[in-house]
């Protein structure tokens, strides 16, 4: 089975969960930018969460299913299509041979996931179907969806679950605007403490200039402390001497506009990291639009470790809510 | 009066490049399918066409401004058959 593509929309790339244990020779985990929209797209067509999806960017794609097919769209809201006919998002549906699926205009959030029964049957490259753009590995040639790709889709060896369709309470909500919580470090000690108030207390706004790689904020900015350049960094007040990046680390290049690292960032540079996301909010980021609002709340590492755990839970009760149907 | 949208989020531009004339000015008649405008977002510069023929009416997006996906870009006033 495969479907077609008529038209790729602005950046639709097959994602799964990621190919990690590669970020120390430079290949970043990668995989779907909201992990939680898409682990519940494959969980509402019955496939195991490893399976790969399609992941949308603001602009989705038009696709004809070859064969019939089960799907489910979720993430960001955006009307779902099929032969022009709107159809609900978070919710199974069960397409025929032919049938063309595509998007309305996006309702807020950046992202939205297509699963289907069965998941999309790209190659694995070192672990993953997931498209890393900038390495030209995973996905479909290593790229982003283009107008003419058939993609190839699995053959379903698993039931979907007993609901058909995810309730409200378990979807995501895609706010304008956000708190992000973070926990400081390891270069904080190079803010001086009203940089380090301005980080914390003011307002930041997502710009346009966001992607997989990173997402950039606006703001106030921030002032570091002043220092002789150490040997092996460079000029700019936050340069160090080179250092593996973390997935989540906030740099603030010339302490003006903070860049958040994601799920397919470079591993390492000269850039000082004041803090990190939380691995539970990085879904939250994945769904900023340019022009969130966002505030960032420092907690400490063990109400990031719980916040994790309170977020896996919750995961668990949304795939329990399904199959109990 | 017909609008035309953006479908996504990005930065809008009236002009096909730096130095470049805008596409269309107020007062300009356009062709269904005509290209009014550019968003760009993710460093890629989606063009942003009229759905209807007939004349600008009026910009609602200056020339390098922010937009998001369903904001009105231009208004355009239907030509009469």
């Amino acid at each position: 089975m495969a479907c077609e593509v008529i038209s790729p929309g602005l950046s639709t790339t097959v994602q799964d969960r990621g190919r990690p244990g590669y970020y120390n020779v430079g290949i970043p985990e990668g995989g779907s930018m909201d992990r939680y929209s898409a682990e519940l797209a494959n969980a509402l067509v019955g496939n195991p969460p490893e399976a790969a999806v399609l992941e949308c960017t603001y602009l989705g794609p038009v696709l004809r299913l070859t064969e019939a097919a089960t799907i489910a769209v979720t993430g960001a809201p955006v009307p779902v299509k099929v032969n022009g006919e709107e159809r609900p998002g978070w919710t199974r549906l069960a397409l025929e041979a032919g049938d063309e699926l595509s998007f309305g205009t996006l309702g807020g959030g950046t992202r939205f996931y297509i699963a289907f029964a069965g998941g999309i049957d790209v190659p694995e490259v070192l672990g993953s179907r997931s498209t890393y753009i900038l390495g030209g590995i995973g996905g479909v040639n290593g790229r982003k969806l283009e107008a003419g790709d058939v993609v190839p889709i699995g053959t379903s060896e698993t039931e979907p679950p007993g609901a058909g369709t995810l309730p409200e309470e378990f979807r995501p909500t895609f706010a304008k605007e956000q708190s992000v919580r973070i926990v400081m470090g390891l270069y904080d000690h190079r803010l001086t403490e009203a940089g380090r108030e301005s980080l914390l207390s003011s307002e930041w706004k997502v710009t346009p200039v966001a992607d997989r790689m990173g997402i950039r904020y606006s703001g106030p900015g921030v002032e570091w402390k002043e220092r002789e350049q150490p040997f092996g960094a460079g000029s700019d007040p936050s340069n160090i001497v080179d250092a593996g990046y973390a997935v989540g680390s906030i740099q603030i290049p010339g302490g003006t506009q903070p860049i958040i690292l994601h799920r397919d960032a470079v591993s390492g540079g000269g850039y000082a990291m004041v803090a990190t996301v939380i691995s539970a909010d990085m879904d939250l980021l994945a769904r900023a639009a340019p022009g969130t609002a966002t505030r960032f709340v420092e907690v400490s590492l063990e109400e990031a470790l719980e916040a994790r755990r309170e977020r896996a839970a919750y995961r668990d009760r949304a795939l329990t809510s399904l199959a109990e149907a | 009066m017909a609008t035309v949208i953006s479908p996504l989020p990005g930065i809008f531009y009236r002009k096909p490049g730096p130095g470049k004339d805008p596409f269309v000015e107020v007062g300009d008649a356009v062709e269904a399918g005509q290209t009014i405008g550019i968003v760009e977002i993710m460093k890629q510069f989606t063009e942003i066409q009229s759905d209807t023929a007939g004349v600008i009416e009026s910009f609602e997006a200056d020339d390098g401004a922010m937009v998001n996906p369903g904001d009105t870009l231009v208004v355009v006033r239907e030509a009469t058959a």
